[in-house]
């Protein structure tokens, strides 16, 4: 029982950074039509921002802060040199530009802080267990991010469905050429909205750094998740971003918790500890296998909204 | 009367809240050239998108030669016998008029899961995509890229590739638009050929054209028909006036 | 227009020319390491040509295509370890295997276009790397030793480089001419088609998807075969060979080479690698090079090295 609580909310934590990783994607897809396979690499920017930065300021608020700042700056530019020639341009010219990217920023990285992992050591105040039900407890840094990614999450609904900048969003998302005609800064609002989602990807990596090694590379991985994700809950839903992120953060953690158990129950204890890895990380695509075959535009595609 | 080619029943599509086909109900005759005719927005599209299969409707039935085929996919109806030609363009534009023909006929001509032979080798592939293209007076652009054709030349293409699947019936949205006077005879002279041979839905905003052509009229309005009959009977009807020849004939003066 | 045809033809003729002489290249200069580099290219110029058949001539851009490598791979590398040498035996297997994931996979992301496709199909090749790395029988995330070649019963001798090489290059001849055929028959024009305009070719009575996915499970049984000879050459496989990048590697290499062209794929590759070799033997960070320069090639560079030598006459 304990372990379920715990399970769950590891499930929880999950589904939320990826949600906060995804919810930039699928707003650059939707918005402006990009592809941006690099959207890893801002999330590997903002745990190697935060670890050098906490490493420098000493402070680990202080240092996640700038890391936060710098990411956001970093898309910003990114946005600028070379993301906003791809505009219009098609979907496989993306692929191929952002795949690029990747290379460019992983040898970046292996340049400036070497080919071994950083490590970002968390202060005191969070690493202290906390009671959450009598008898169960979970650290509080991990808590802390279902806070900050739950906090992140109603924001940026609240922004996207209250704001002006929100209704923009929304605009360009179904309609392009509305934007245009309302006379709006459409560069403005492009490079806005890549910097916003460069934040919320440098926001979950930076999260993550203290619980895994920083190292080169640990962007794709969850890029790929997030894929799944937006296919899952359809391109350019916010909403459906958000319920695929959860489904899949649960589905995956509670696969690989409880899975090699089930396994035991019905197959001899060999053959599950063979099988069980294996099948575990194959849940979640045939959970986007499922979807695709029941709804091929994803649960919540954008465009019937 | 024998039964119809095609019977559209209580034929009914929403996009949204917006109703483009309501409760529509049609009957085209065996040999019959039969025009429908309307204000833009009237849903003639739509109506010969859910002919051929490219959307399904929400509701109602369409037979087809006494055969069910509202639930059909698009491939399946053209193996039937329903060819359409596309109000905007649709051609395979990176390919020669002579193949975006001969594909036509090799769609008509068994499966093709041939790997090796050439198919641009296959004489009878080619004759068929020749006599098509002769046909619409194109023979002598056989080669040329589609991308490269006129958009003249590209209205009559169209109707080549749908005369390649040997069709019972053939949807034609719009054939003359964006076509100058001499190429819309050329089009009017063609179609009357071809009315000896297939029956003909014609979709289309030229009403000399309309009128000249036509054995019957539909007239659809906001996703009905509002009126169904020979041509004399669609010019005497005094709905048909109010609803929609009031207005054409503004514009008949204007041109 | 025939002139530019010309310069391709000019180009093809001189790689195949260039290909099958270069073993003689490497015994009278000495330099083995180029017959070395040049099996690897070959063969992942066979796996470019099984992509470019999809991407190219059937416009399904499929971001999972290194994982063939890896199936064709570790058919080769489990029946080995399991003690089963004979060529006869692995090498269908391994084609076969590939042949039914790119089935099922078909079956599946075909149902969607566009970005979704690419999405789906870079999430399954991951799929397929996960399960690679969960194999702890087979090595895991390790991979697995393959400590003696396919044995093809005295036919040939993989072990031989020279022999070796051939073999490699007679199946990327034998790939490139069967992509040939196909292009030109009754399917390849249904799938070509198809990438065109879809709607017009469903209407004049073609079932997309039944063209689509054949297609698709022939360049993935070709890639499967491209992942057999990779195996051998390296002796090994790991769950590496279907990693993302390497599916990216591999679209990079079609592009750059020029799509929906016979021989592009095969110029992507030599240019792809070579430079690949060329870079990181002057900084350990080629890739700080090459990241930028893919980046530029996507901006200015239209219809890749092939498309240039044929605007080269035509302009």
């Amino acid at each position: 029982m304990l372990l379920v609580v715990e399970q769950f909310l590891n499930g929880l934590q999950l589904g939320l950074l990826l949600f906060l990783l995804a919810a930039g994607l699928t707003l650059v897809f939707g918005i402006m039509d990009l592809v941006n396979l690099a959207h890893g690499s801002l999330y590997m920017m903002g745990a190697y921002f935060a670890a050098t930065f906490v490493a420098w300021t000493g402070s680990f608020l202080g240092g996640i802060a700038l890391a936060l700042g710098a990411t956001l700056l970093l898309g910003i530019v990114l946005e600028f040199v070379a993301l906003r020639h791809l505009y219009g341009r098609d979907h496989l010219d993306h692929v191929l530009a952002t795949f690029g990217l990747i290379l460019f920023f992983n040898d970046a990285v292996r340049l400036i802080w070497g080919p071994a992992g950083l490590a970002l050591p968390l202060p005191p105040w969070l690493t202290v267990p906390i009671q959450i039900v009598p008898g169960v407890f979970y650290p509080a840094y991990r808590l802390a991010i279902i806070v900050v990614a739950l906090a992140v999450a109603l924001m940026l609904y609240l922004v996207v469905m209250r704001t002006r900048l929100g209704m923009l969003i929304r605009a360009g998302a179904s309609n392009r050429e509305m934007i245009g005609a309302l006379g709006i800064n459409i560069k403005l609002l492009y490079t806005l909205v890549f910097g916003l989602g460069a934040a919320l990807a440098g926001l979950a990596g930076l999260m993550q750094a203290p619980i895994l090694t920083v190292q080169i590379g640990m962007g794709e991985n969850i890029l790929i998740l997030a894929f799944v994700i937006i296919v899952i809950g359809g391109i350019g839903s916010i909403r459906g971003a958000f319920v695929a992120s959860i489904l899949v953060g649960m589905i995956d953690t509670l696969g690989r918790a409880f899975l090699p158990d089930l396994l035991r129950k019905i197959l001899s204890s060999a053959a599950a500890s063979t099988a069980a890895p294996a099948l575990s990380s194959m849940l979640i695509y045939l959970l986007m296998a499922i979807v695709l075959v029941v709804r091929p535009e994803g649960l919540f595609p954008a465009n019937r909204r | 009367m024998a039964d119809p080619l095609l019977r559209v029943e209580n034929l009914v599509r929403r996009f949204g809240g917006i109703v483009a086909t309501d409760n529509l109900s049609l009957d085209i005759a065996k040999g019959e050239l039969h025009a429908i005719i309307g204000p833009n927005g009237a849903g003639k599209t739509t109506l010969i998108s859910q002919l051929t299969g490219q959307l399904s409707p929400s509701a109602g039935t369409i037979h087809f030669a006494g055969r069910d085929v509202t639930q059909l996919p698009a491939w399946r109806r053209s193996t039937l016998g329903l060819a359409r030609s596309f109000q905007i363009t649709s051609l395979l534009p990176d390919f020669t008029a002579a193949d975006n023909v001969a594909l036509a006929a090799q769609a008509h001509d068994g499966h093709s899961f041939y790997f090796w032979g050439q198919a641009r080798k296959e004489k009878h592939l080619r004759d068929a995509a020749l006599s098509a293209l002769t046909r619409v007076g194109l023979d002598h652009r056989a080669d040329v890229v589609v991308s490269r054709l006129s958009h003249g030349e590209q209205r009559e293409l169209e109707l080549a590739v749908a005369l390649a699947t040997k069709p019972q019936l053939l949807l034609l949205d719009e054939p003359m638009a964006g076509l100058g006077s001499t190429e819309s005879t050329r089009m009017v002279k063609l179609l009357q050929e071809l009315r000896r041979e297939v029956t003909i839905v014609l979709v289309e905003h030229d009403m000399e054209a309309v009128f000249a052509l036509a054995d019957r009229i539909s007239v659809l309005v906001y996703g009905r028909v509002i009126a169904s009959g020979s041509p004399a009977e669609i010019r005497g009807n005094e709905e048909v006036k109010r609803a929609y020849l009031g207005d054409q004939h503004v514009v008949t003066r204007h041109g | 227009m025939t002139a530019s045809l010309n310069a391709r033809n000019v180009a093809a003729a001189l790689i195949v020319a260039g290909l099958l002489l270069l073993p003689l290249y490497a015994q009278l200069s000495g330099n083995m390491f180029v017959l070395t580099l040049f099996t690897r290219i070959v063969i992942f110029a066979l796996a470019a040509v099984s992509l470019n058949l999809i991407m190219g001539y059937g416009g399904m851009m499929s971001f999972g295509h290194a994982a063939y490598l890896g199936i064709g791979g570790y058919a080769v590398g489990i029946l080995a370890a399991e003690g089963i040498g004979s060529g006869f035996v692995q090498w269908p297997v391994a084609l076969v295997t590939s042949a039914l994931f790119a089935l099922v996979i078909g079956a599946l992301s075909l149902r969607t276009r566009g970005v979704y496709f690419i999405m789906i199909t870079l999430a399954f090749a991951q799929m397929a790397y996960y399960v690679a790395a969960g194999l702890a029988r087979y090595g895991g995330d390790d991979g697995l030793t393959i400590y003696k070649r396919s044995d093809f019963a005295g036919l040939i001798n993989l072990s031989g480089r020279v022999q070796f090489y051939y073999l490699c290059t007679g199946c990327l001849f034998g790939g490139i001419y069967l992509v040939w055929r196909i292009v030109n028959s009754r399917f390849g024009l249904v799938v070509q088609g198809l990438r065109s305009n879809e709607q017009r070719m469903q209407a004049i009575g073609f079932p997309a998807t039944r063209y689509r996915l054949v297609c698709f499970v022939i360049a993935g049984t070709m890639c499967g075969l491209a992942g057999a000879l990779l195996a051998n050459n390296t002796d090994f496989v790991s769950p590496a060979v279907m990693y993302w990048t390497r599916s990216g590697d591999l679209m990079v290499m079609v592009i750059l080479g020029g799509m929906g062209s016979l021989f592009g794929p095969v110029v992507g590759a030599i240019v792809y690698l070579l430079l690949e070799e060329l870079l990181s033997q002057v900084t350990e960070y080629w890739a700080l090079i090459m990241g930028p320069l893919l980046l530029l090639i996507v901006l200015f560079g239209r219809g890749g090295i092939m498309g240039l030598l044929g605007r080269l006459h035509r302009g």
